[in-house]
């Protein structure tokens, strides 16, 4: 073994190694410093009792600022990022989070407000927020608009808390959902949190939703359908206005998973379809960064038969002055302790304005023209299991690759070793293996020929080499990771040495 | 995927169970097929002893890191035992399903439950035919 | 369009290659009177020096801490961030990652989480924590649902201490379940009341720590009350920073641990984006909601980290999910790691010990004005009610005019203190600030 290797920190040329940041606690190091105290000591003890004060803060460590610096510089370096390259996750939207957005939410006036500081000292705050709701009804066709939810999922659950509201206001107890078989997670998940049955909707040989399927499971004990168009196979719903009617001939409402908007920006809106309630990703659409997981943006979108249900408070614009408004009677409540992720608010309000009615129509039209182009590139050596024209996303599947002993997994993690973060694998359920790939405006032609060449040299290893995918990734800092170990004897904190769990 | 180990000696349900009666109790676990489906199984949750269940219905879950399956009472009884072993060694039911991985053990309270339970021969088409929907 | 790369002739030569002579064309599938065909009617494109401009004229038009001295709190807190927290934050392997579903190039986000999940249950006392909630709101409610599951019980006793917005978020999400909710009382010295609706319908008792108001609770007294029932105490937590100081709520008997942590160098930002936490025992953790990241090996042996018992999650297990919470607070929960790991053991307490420093020399001052009283005799951390003479309104509005945001008009909230101020005091306030701050309060009565 070389020097380099017994000796070095970094493996390969600059990339690094690095412990858990416990590891390199050292006693009587800090990251932090305090100036004199200007006013007396306070002695807890003596003022809080004994009992209450703690003796130690465990499991933290003692580190200078270099060390946490170069700690989490580290660590950053081994996370693939939109800023490194095409991420084709599909229905996640990994477009391109522009520099311009990060600023303005760091100003003074919006990071360092407080969310219940006085409305008269907040114009500017509530000004925008009222402005990007108006915004987002516009770009969607909706009636208004509550910026609350913190992410998509909790702004499905105030629209399903709409919709039950809204048959329970009319003396109506319905009890049952339809949801497609090709929905999200989140769809079902929230359903149940409002206690609603859900009832699967299968999609046609074709990938999308017959207005037949759904006619046959609506009744009057049906609340409404969830849809989300265009879909997760990457197909508009253009059966979506008969399918309205049809729940709205019985009582229903319908709600509309506003996780792949960016196709339509400015081509067409859920609320000219007959979509009642919508929520907005501002974390997929509107540009916002998804920052490792989050935090996200979800507000929610209704026509004016939902209004009185929005959660409160509301934006309330009278003349030029602006106020969070309470009186709502029939609202569904607070979702958000304070007013939702207002700095991805403010990011997507930025986002808007530098785009423009123009811009964000570009946006729908370069997407949808880059899914499409992906598709005309890889039908040659991929089966594509709904071969028709896509929107922003085109879905492959692993059926060429029978008797290969290859796995949809085994590609993606193949792909990671090309440059690239994987598609979305396994999802949705109705394709066998499947690949969604959404590679969204922010590629250029020439990125989108190398993500080709790539899938369509792992096509060929996968037949000439088949173990060199099974065995991949290659090329990180990790090759791949016991998830059965992991899940088995679950390990969810450091421990310091000589500590039992 | 690998042959599929179904002995003689034991009957089994639509929803991939096996059952052995010994010694007044009916002893329950999943069968190979299933555990070759669910791949490496993580953790199962099974009831306290002394609760009842009807046949048919859920009486604990078995996971794997991607998927959940629910577990159907073969037969309607009162669990008597539980294979405790399970809690910190789940791979067991991949290792030993018939043996080390059994579930719970029930004691029936209706006999002609056992009667429409399926042998081997009858379990092994019910596999091939769902395999070719 | 400075976003996107597309050059003309490269959309004529991808529009040859799909087939399609215009890019309407692509839209085929959209029926037509589905079509907008028309503009959207929004402002036109701006440049970003424009874009700069225009948002920087409305962030003028707000209040904030770095143009006002800040006393206010209530659930969000004015700390001070040491810069290389949001340094750390603003590094784009970080900020512009997804969801770290593949783990072999996730790593930097997976052990930051896994470092959070360490620190949350050292602070408070816990055996396991997720990977972050929305905010403490939400994660107070998660915390209640968790408690249903788990005692298979219909009923949550809420402490009167509870911040009224959690309690407003707590009946939106158990709204939906007809679940009961029954509310506790303030007694004279400011804690909350043992209700006496704890009985052995009682899923579990909601209390916070340090109250609404300041005031510290008896969390083992709750406790007890709660386990002599089978309930569980859920410990919500607003005021992250007093964890380093007060006893954790796991050594006193909370079986659920959950709140806000933006007091970890999160900028205030109008309420968001926050962090909520949870964390609970290792015997409960697979009814939680929520991510967690779990360690591993890869195929050489070497630790890494995973996402790991998904099955709990709404992605697998669908409508019996724990929760269908998806993408949560990733890059807060980094900033928070970050904040924690430069105070560290010692500093972190320090912090803790100034804070309360500061609001005892706010409370010796009220005490030594005329017309300011401290209605509320039990101890505080660094928030804390003062009484003031004539009404709230105008003694925060007297504080306004010398750039001070004074606190919180309690009138809405706990009328029957009479004209009252919620005040918080942070290792940002200056002595001098808190002097001006008194007697602008007191008016002319000082």
């Amino acid at each position: 073994m070389s020097d380099v290797e017994t000796l070095g920190h970094a493996t390969r040329g600059l990339a690094w190694e690095e412990p858990l940041i416990f590891e390199r606690s050292r006693p009587g190091r800090t990251g932090v410093g305090f100036d004199p105290l200007d006013v007396p000591e306070a002695d807890a003890v003596a003022l809080l009792g004994e009992d209450a004060v703690r003796d130690d803060l465990p499991l933290l460590p003692e580190v200078s600022e270099v060390d946490v610096v170069r700690h989490f510089t580290r660590i950053s370096t081994w996370n693939y990022a939109v800023d490194l390259g095409l991420y084709p996750l599909g229905s996640c939207t990994m477009k391109y989070n522009p520099r311009i957005n990060e600023r303005v939410a760091r100003l003074a006036g919006f990071a360092e407000t407080h969310p219940m500081q006085p409305d008269s000292l907040s114009q500017g705050l509530l000004r925008l927020m009222h402005a990007l709701g108006e915004q987002l009804a516009e770009i969607s066709g909706m009636d208004r608009v509550s910026l609350q939810p913190a992410a998509g999922a909790q702004g499905e659950l105030a629209g399903i808390m709409m919709i039950r509201a809204y048959h329970e206001r009319r003396g109506e107890r319905r009890s049952k959902l339809l949801i497609p078989d090709s929905a999200h997670g989140t769809n079902p998940a929230s359903a149940a949190l409002n206690d609603f049955e859900c009832i699967a909707v299968p999609s046609g040989p074709d990938g999308v939703l017959h207005p037949e399927a759904v006619a046959e499971r609506m009744s009057a004990d049906v609340a409404g359908l969830m849809l989300t168009n265009p879909n997760t196979l990457g197909l508009f719903e253009e059966h979506v206005a008969r399918i309205c009617e049809i729940v709205h001939e019985q009582g229903g409402l319908v709600y509309g998973d506003g996780a792949n908007l960016n196709a339509l920006l400015g081509v067409a809106r859920p609320g000219d379809m007959g979509i009642d309630v919508m929520h907005f990703n501002l974390h997929k659409t509107f540009s916002t960064p998804h920052g490792g997981g989050g935090p996200g943006a979800g507000p929610v979108g209704v026509k004016n038969i939902l209004a009185p249900y929005l959660p409160v408070p509301a934006v309330r614009k009278r003349g030029d002055t602006y106020s969070l408004d309470y009186e709502f009677p029939h609202s569904i409540g607070r979702l958000h302790g304070n007013h939702g992720n207002v700095g991805m608010l403010v990011r997507a309000f930025a986002y808007i304005r530098a785009l423009g009615p123009d811009g964000l129509k570009r946006c729908a039209e370069m997407a949808v023209l880059n899914a499409n182009y992906l598709l005309a590139r890889l039908r040659e050596t991929w089966d594509v299991p709904y071969d028709r024209p896509v929107m922003h996303e085109c879905v492959l599947s692993d059926a060429r690759l029978e008797g290969s002993g290859v796995t949809t997994l085994d590609v993606a993690k193949r792909l990671i070793d090309y440059g690239y973060h994987p598609p979305t694998i396994y999802f949705p359920l109705v394709v066998h293996g499947a690949l969604m790939i959404e590679p969204t405006e922010s590629e250029s032609l020439e990125s989108l020929d190398r993500f080709v060449d790539a899938l369509t040299a792992i096509e060929r290893e996968a037949r000439e080499n088949p173990d060199l995918l099974r065995t991949a990734p290659h090329r990180t800092p990790r090759s791949r990771l016991d998830e059965t170990r992991a899940a088995r004897r679950p390990i969810l904190r450091w421990q310091p040495e000589g500590d039992d769990a | 995927m690998a042959e599929i180990d179904l002995p003689d000696n034991l009957h089994y349900t639509p929803e991939d169970e096996w059952t052995r009666l010994e010694e007044g109790r009916v002893l329950v676990g999943v069968t190979d097929y299933a555990q070759q489906q669910l791949g490496d199984v993580v953790f199962v949750e099974l009831p306290e002893p002394g609760n009842s269940f009807e046949k048919g219905e859920p009486f604990g879950v078995i996971e794997s890191v991607k998927a959940v399956s629910d577990l159907y009472a073969p037969i309607s009884g009162e669990v008597v035992a539980v294979n405790a072993g399970l809690a910190d060694r789940p791979e067991l039911v991949n290792e030993d399903c018939y043996g080390d991985g059994w579930m719970i053990a029930i004691v029936p309270s209706d006999a002609a439950d056992m009667e429409g339970l399926m042998d081997a021969a009858a379990y092994q088409k019910h596999i091939s035919e769902r395999q070719q929907d | 369009m400075r976003y996107i790369p597309h050059t003309d002739d490269e959309i004529t030569r991808m529009l040859e290659a799909v087939n399609a002579s215009s890019l309407s064309e692509l839209f085929r599938t959209v029926p037509e009177k589905l079509q907008l065909g028309r503009p959207l009617d929004l402002p036109v494109a701006a440049s970003e020096q424009l874009v700069l401009a225009e948002l920087s004229g409305l962030a003028e038009l707000n209040a904030h801490a770095t143009n006002h001295d800040w006393f206010l709190g209530a659930g969000t807190y004015a700390h001070f961030s040491p810069s290389s927290v949001d340094a750390m934050a603003s590094r784009a392997e970080f900020f512009t990652a997804y969801t770290p579903y593949q783990p072999e190039i996730s790593q930097g986000t997976l052990q930051a989480i896994f470092e959070w999940q360490t620190m949350t249950t050292g602070l408070t006392g816990m055996d396991v924590s997720n990977a972050s909630m929305y905010d403490g709101a939400s994660a107070t409610a998660e915390a209640a649902l968790m408690a249903l599951r788990l005692t298979r019980r219909n009923k949550v006793v809420v402490a009167g201490g509870l911040h009224p917005h959690y309690r407003d978020v707590l009946g939106t999400y158990l709204g939906g379940l007809g679940s009961e909710i029954v509310d506790g009382g303030r007694a004279q010295d400011g804690r909350s009341q043992l209700p006496s609706a704890i009985d052995d319908a009682t899923a579990c008792v909601v209390l916070q720590q340090p109250a609404f108001l300041g005031t510290l609770e008896d969390v083992a007294g709750f406790a007890e009350a709660a386990h002599a029932v089978g309930a569980l105490l859920v410990v919500s937590v607003t005021e992250a920073l007093s964890l380093a100081l007060l006893r954790a709520p796991g050594d006193q008997g909370a079986d659920i641990v959950c709140g806000e942590a933006q007091s970890f160098g999160l900028p205030m930002g109008f309420g968001g984006p926050h962090l909520g936490f949870l964390a609970a025992r290792q015997k409960h953790v697979r009814q939680m909601p929520g991510r967690l990241a779990g360690q591993t090996v890869d195929v050489e042996g070497r630790r890494g980290f995973v996402l790991t018992l998904s099955t709990r999650e709404q992605h697998i297990r669908r409508e019996r999910a724990t929760s269908n919470i998806c993408t949560n607070q990733g890059l807060c929960l980094l900033m928070a790691t970050v904040y924690l790991a430069l105070h560290g053991r010692r500093g972190l307490r320090r912090l803790a010990e100034i804070n309360l420093a500061k609001a005892e020399y706010v409370k010796a001052r009220v005490r030594e004005t005329p017309g300011l009283a401290l209605p509320l005799s039990a101890p505080t951390f660094n928030e804390f009610v003062v009484s003031v003479p004539d009404s709230a309104e105008a003694a925060l509005e007297r504080a306004r005019r010398a750039r001070i945001v004074a606190g919180l008009d309690l009138r809405p909230y706990a009328e029957d203190l009479g004209p009252a101020v919620l005040v918080c005091a942070t290792e940002r306030a200056s002595r001098e600030a808190i002097d001006r701050l008194v007697a602008a309060l007191a008016g002319g009565a000082s």
